[in-house]
């Protein structure tokens, strides 16, 4: 809600700096968005009528003209602007005069010309950002008034950010009674004259929704001049609340709702057949809107018809094909009481937010419905002459104001204050509240204008508004302690982070949207979770995976110059499976370059998977992960592996396919891993075991293979076969090259054999390690000799 | 006697010159050795008579135990010369930068989370967490926003179907957890939420920090006291101000914004209020017996003012150049 102080002052007037009531007006919950003066500071303006205009003796451009500022003799002025004419009234600074910037006009001689002054364009007195030649005023601007009088210009223009409950704040009277109640000034009222009735006609009025309109005023008023003109004062009211001036009839019904916050419509009569009736709309009617569009109605919405046809949305918008225009005659005009709850949503449903719709929804005050009817008679006539009709008033059930009890004591427990009654009392008061107490407890009746009354807590907040939220103590709780619970069955997600940024790993937070095709690329997702509302189309689909974002700033960084990026992210994925949004939070890395930062003593490599690999297995202690080879729509085919703990998939792991590595214009290759928090978080509470007594004994196996033969198969070998006392079973070398067959490769083995109560006898680890190596042999290894 | 008393001389003159440890065993041998002079003069001992012997050969041992002495500070003296040049040669240019893995970091918006949450879980306030893709019903109406009530549209909600939206706020996760736990309760619950909004001041993703504590003597003057308190505690800044402003939120009553002093201004931090009793009552808690307030704070906000962020977007662009600096 925007709107000139100035107008606001005319109902009430405290003793405030414009800046001051802002401060008042923010801290009672209407926040002031932007506070402006209508014009930047300027003085010794006036309006000047231009009475010669003279060729200058030596400039072509230039003119000098002879400028009448309401005095005795007029004034010479240079002039170089191209529209200055004979007769226009313009702007004219005098000497002394300051402009916006600090400019100050002098007394000069302009190629050798006297010049008395300056006449300004509404670039110059800082009104507009552009402008062509001289400001033209209107032709019966006052002579020798000044500029800021004339138009009014000492004036600030206030911007609420009305909350939804404060519908009452959307129009002066309210925003003025609100003032007052605040800041305890006298409260001017809104004077309405009742129009004369001059014609008997009326045009009949039926509603057919008496739930979505319980209350319809309408008048006929015949012989208007629609093409008057809209006077200043109004003219600039509205502009100053950002309307434009339209036509006179429009303009006044558009002052009418600023001024009392009830929207207003004006029909032309030659265009309606028969009577009014406020129903809802069939399924198939169509109605083109003021503003053109085309909207297919059906039953949730309601409309003004006539016998013919609907004429308007009720309460959104006017219909195309029955809205006044400078030819109308004869008016109709409409002052009625949708509810809130017939409106709330149709306008959006059309793609609509209207001054009109914006008020219905929220409420407006359905005891000044028949006044705003007076009121815009009353103007309507003033302005555009005509004769009114009596109103037509179609009344049913208006919204009920059941009274509300407050307790004094549920005040002071919920605002942690107490308000003695007499405070009470005189709150309620300045709210125009009606009210009845019983010692501590009061009945509150609501009154028409205030939709957001309806229990306890909303008085308490009415009251502690007034009384004012910076009155209320900041206080520490009392209340009873009590230890966390700290489950060590679940290891914290800061500590996980932890680990990786000490693996050298950075933590980025992308978007959880982003494009179908990374999607369908990177996932093989042909069924993303999509938003019916994007906010641009590559931003469409729900992540179900973390590699999207990962590779997005990847390639991001490697853009700027990056050469070696390791990034991770922590982060919710999408799926839907059988009509159930699954979101799993997961943790993914990605790392590219060289195995470790450049430094010195240390030769560069680039990251391979078994470097991602420990960084996996580095997160996961104490749980054992196993993985095993498998495809992914991302990866290469034979770089690529299976998470498993235990026998629960839990992840991915693997090297970029070459084929994105291309098509995403990553030079190099880049490693990739993504797990399941819930594996990752999962831990136990560790129980000691004794500590062997007796130390190890350590053996060596060095097997041939073929190279398809994977260690985890002879590894899983091994642990099968149960052989006694081992302890330990680890691979610590892989050898090709001389003395091994091509196509094949050396695995060695490292077995930890132990007892806890004894050192092992030669006799004792014979037979094991013959177990292992014939359950090598098993599996095609050949012992190294 | 004067021949002993040479022999020791000769002796130390004879270490002192030796500089290779070798070399001094060898030189030792002439001395102490099977032929040594020393030797050959205990050999001779025999020869005196009984009355001689052991003042001779006492004299002897005096000069033996001379030698070995010298010897042996002689030898410590080469070992600790060894050592010396062994140090000297081994030392190093400490001046050189490690080597081996670098470390990473935390994005500052986890950096400002970890915080929030460390400092109200030494409140007492548990952890709690809800879905991003939220039903409707979590999302407005049970925190009494019915459909078609303007607030819905404040919210620029991303919808997914008619039921499911992308949740605009954290505040579903105050309904999720009153719907299984009891009062007394005390919660924070931090997360993404998500508006379609996007410029310089707006990210059609964000996060928020919730707040909910709801027990029998929980007031509004509460509220003020326990987010004022953070407010400090988070920027470590006593005399920060805060200001509470009248506001709307469906879901409480009375309602406020929050606004912290900063350079001289107020800043917008966030909303809350007391939990409205609407809100009680869709999860069964007797709002006669039990009161609550909620509050609900911009993370990103928060880490802007702390860190002197001057752009939204760089929080989610992942240019490593604006998170090293968080490091």
């Amino acid at each position: 809600m925007k709107f000139s102080e100035n107008w606001l002052r005319t109902w009430v007037n405290p003793d405030l700096s414009s800046e001051a009531l802002g401060h008042v007006l923010t801290m009672a919950g209407l926040e002031v968005e932007a506070l402006e003066p209508v014009a930047p500071a300027f003085s010794n303006v006036v309006v000047g009528e231009v009475l010669e205009v003279v060729k200058h003796p030596n400039a072509d451009r230039l003119n000098v003209c002879q400028v009448n500022v309401g005095e005795a003799a007029p004034l010479n002025i240079v002039c170089g602007a191209a529209n200055v004419a004979v007769g226009v009234k313009v702007p004219c600074a005098r000497i002394g005069a300051v402009l916006p910037g600090d400019f100050v006009i002098k007394q000069a001689k302009v190629r050798n010309v006297e010049s008395f002054g300056m006449l300004c364009s509404e670039k110059e007195l800082g009104l507009a950002d552009e402008s062509e030649g001289l400001w033209l005023l209107p032709d019966d601007a006052p002579v020798g008034k000044t500029l800021r009088e004339y138009l009014e210009l000492d004036d600030k223009l206030f911007t609420l950010k009305l909350t939804p409950n404060r519908s009452d704040c959307s129009g002066m009277v309210g925003i003025a009674r609100e003032v007052a109640a605040l800041t305890g000034s006298e409260l001017k009222p809104l004077d309405i004259r009742t129009q004369p009735v001059t014609l008997s006609e009326q045009l009949p009025v039926s509603i057919a929704d008496a739930f979505g309109c319980p209350l319809y005023c309408g008048r006929l008023v015949r012989g208007v001049n629609a093409a008057a003109v809209t006077p200043d004062w109004m003219l600039r009211r509205l502009e100053r609340s950002g309307l434009r001036g339209i036509s006179a009839v429009v303009d006044i019904t558009n002052y009418v709702m600023l001024e009392m916050g009830q929207p207003m419509h004006a029909f032309d009569v030659a265009k309606l057949s028969g009577g009014i009736t406020v129903r809802s709309a069939s399924k198939g009617e169509e109605l083109t809107l003021l503003n053109e569009q085309n909207v297919k109605l059906d039953e949730e919405v309601m409309v003004i018809a006539d016998d013919a046809r609907v004429l308007a949305l009720a309460g959104i918008m006017g219909g195309q094909g029955s809205g006044v225009d400078t030819a109308t005659r004869d008016v109709f005009l409409e002052s009625a009481f949708f509810h809130p709850d017939a409106i709330a949503g149709r306008a959006r449903r059309f793609g609509l937010a209207t001054d009109s719709s914006f008020r219905f929804e929220r409420g407006v005050d359905f005891a000044a419905t028949r006044q705003a009817m007076e009121r815009a008679t009353q103007l309507l006539v003033e302005i555009c002459g005509g004769s009114a009709g009596p109103i037509s008033e179609v009344c049913g059930q208006l919204p009920s104001r059941t009274p509300i009890a407050l307790r004094r004591s549920r005040v002071a427990r919920v605002l942690g204050i107490a308000l003695d009654n007499q405070q009470i009392a005189a709150l309620f008061k300045r709210l125009q509240f009606d009210f009845t107490a019983n010692g501590d407890d009061f009945r509150v009746t609501p009154p028409s204008f205030r939709f957001d009354l309806s229990i306890e807590a909303d008085l308490i907040e009415e009251l502690a508004r007034l009384h004012g939220y910076d009155h209320i103590p900041a206080q520490a709780p009392e209340a009873a302690f009590t230890v966390l619970p700290y489950s060590e069955l679940q290891r914290p997600l800061s500590q996980i982070r932890n680990l990786l940024v000490a693996r050298d790993y950075q933590e980025i937070v992308s978007y959880a949207f982003l494009d179908a095709q990374v999607e369908r690329e990177l996932c093989g997702n042909e069924h993303p979770v999509t938003l019916q509302n994007p906010i641009a189309s590559n931003l469409a689909v729900m992540r179900s995976s973390l590699i999207g974002g990962l590779v997005g700033a990847l390639r991001f960084n490697l853009n700027r110059k990056q050469s070696r990026v390791r990034l991770f992210e922590v982060g919710a994925c999408f799926a839907k499976v059988d009509d159930e949004y699954v979101q799993t939070q997961r943790l993914s890395g990605l790392s590219y370059g060289d195995a470790q930062s450049e430094q010195w003593g240390v030769s560069a490599r680039p990251v391979d998977f078994f470097d991602a690999k420990a960084d996996v297995q580095a997160l996961f202690p104490p749980q054992v992960l196993r993985f095993v080879a498998a495809t992914h729509p991302a990866l290469h085919p034979g770089r690529s592996a299976q998470i498993y703990c235990g026998d629960q998939v839990i992840g991915w792991l693997g090297e970029l396919h070459p084929h994105w590595q291309q098509q995403y214009d990553i030079p190099r290759a880049c490693l990739w891993f993504e797990l399941d928090l819930d594996a990752l978080t999962r831990s136990r509470v560790p129980m000691m075991s004794e500590i062997a007594k007796f130390l190890p004994v350590r053996r060596d196996l060095a097997v041939v293979v073929d190279e398809a033969v994977t260690a985890q198969t002879l590894l899983d070998a091994m642990q099968q076969c149960s052989a006694p006392y081992v302890t330990e079973l680890a691979l610590f070398d892989v050898y090709r090259g001389k003395g091994v067959e091509q196509g094949k490769k050396s695995l060695a083995f490292r077995v930890l054999l132990q007892d806890t109560h004894k050192t092992l006898s030669e006799s004792e680890i014979e037979p094991s390690i013959a177990q292992l190596v014939e359950a090598l042999q098993k599996s095609g290894a050949q012992l190294r000799m | 006697m004067e021949e002993l008393q040479h022999i020791l001389d000769q002796a130390v003159q004879q270490f002192a010159l030796i500089s290779d440890e070798a070399e001094l065993e060898q030189v030792k041998a002439r001395y102490l050795g099977k032929e040594g002079s020393l030797t050959v003069l205990l050999k001779g001992l025999g020869k005196l008579s009984a009355e001689e012997r052991p003042a001779a050969g006492a004299r002897i041992n005096q000069v033996k135990q001379g030698i070995e002495t010298a010897l042996q500070q002689r030898r410590d003296a080469l070992q600790q010369n060894r050592l010396a040049q062994k140090l000297a040669a081994e030392s190093l240019d400490v001046t050189l930068p490690g080597r081996g893995t670098g470390t990473g970091g935390l994005h500052p918006v986890t950096r400002t989370l970890e915080r929030i949450e460390q400092l109200f879980h030494s409140l007492g306030f548990a952890s709690a967490s809800g879905p991003e893709i939220e039903h409707d019903f979590y999302n407005f109406t049970a925190l009494n926003i019915p459909e078609n009530h303007p607030a819905r549209a404040m919210h620029d909600t991303f919808y997914i179907d008619p039921q499911h939206v992308l949740r605009t706020h954290t505040s579903p996760v105050q309904v999720r957890y009153m719907e299984n736990h009891q009062p007394p309760l005390k919660i924070i619950s931090t997360g993404r939420v998500y508006r379609v909004d996007s410029d310089a001041t707006h990210s059609p993703m964000f996060h928020q920090v919730e707040g909910l504590w709801v027990d029998e003597h929980i007031s509004f003057a509460n509220l003020k006291g326990v987010v004022q308190d953070f407010l400090q505690r988070f920027f470590e800044q006593d005399d920060l101000q805060v200001r509470f402003r009248p506001s709307f939120f469906p879901f409480t009553e009375p309602s406020a914004e929050m606004d912290m002093s900063w350079k001289g201004g107020w800043l917008e931090i966030g909303g809350c209020g007391m939990v409205h009793p609407n809100v009680l009552k869709h999860v069964n808690i007797d709002s006669e017996k039990y009161l609550g307030f909620a509050f609900g704070l911009g993370v990103e906000r928060l880490a802007m003012l702390r860190y002197g962020v001057n752009d939204l977007r760089l929080f989610y662009e992942s240019d490593l150049r604006f998170l090293k600096q968080f490091n």
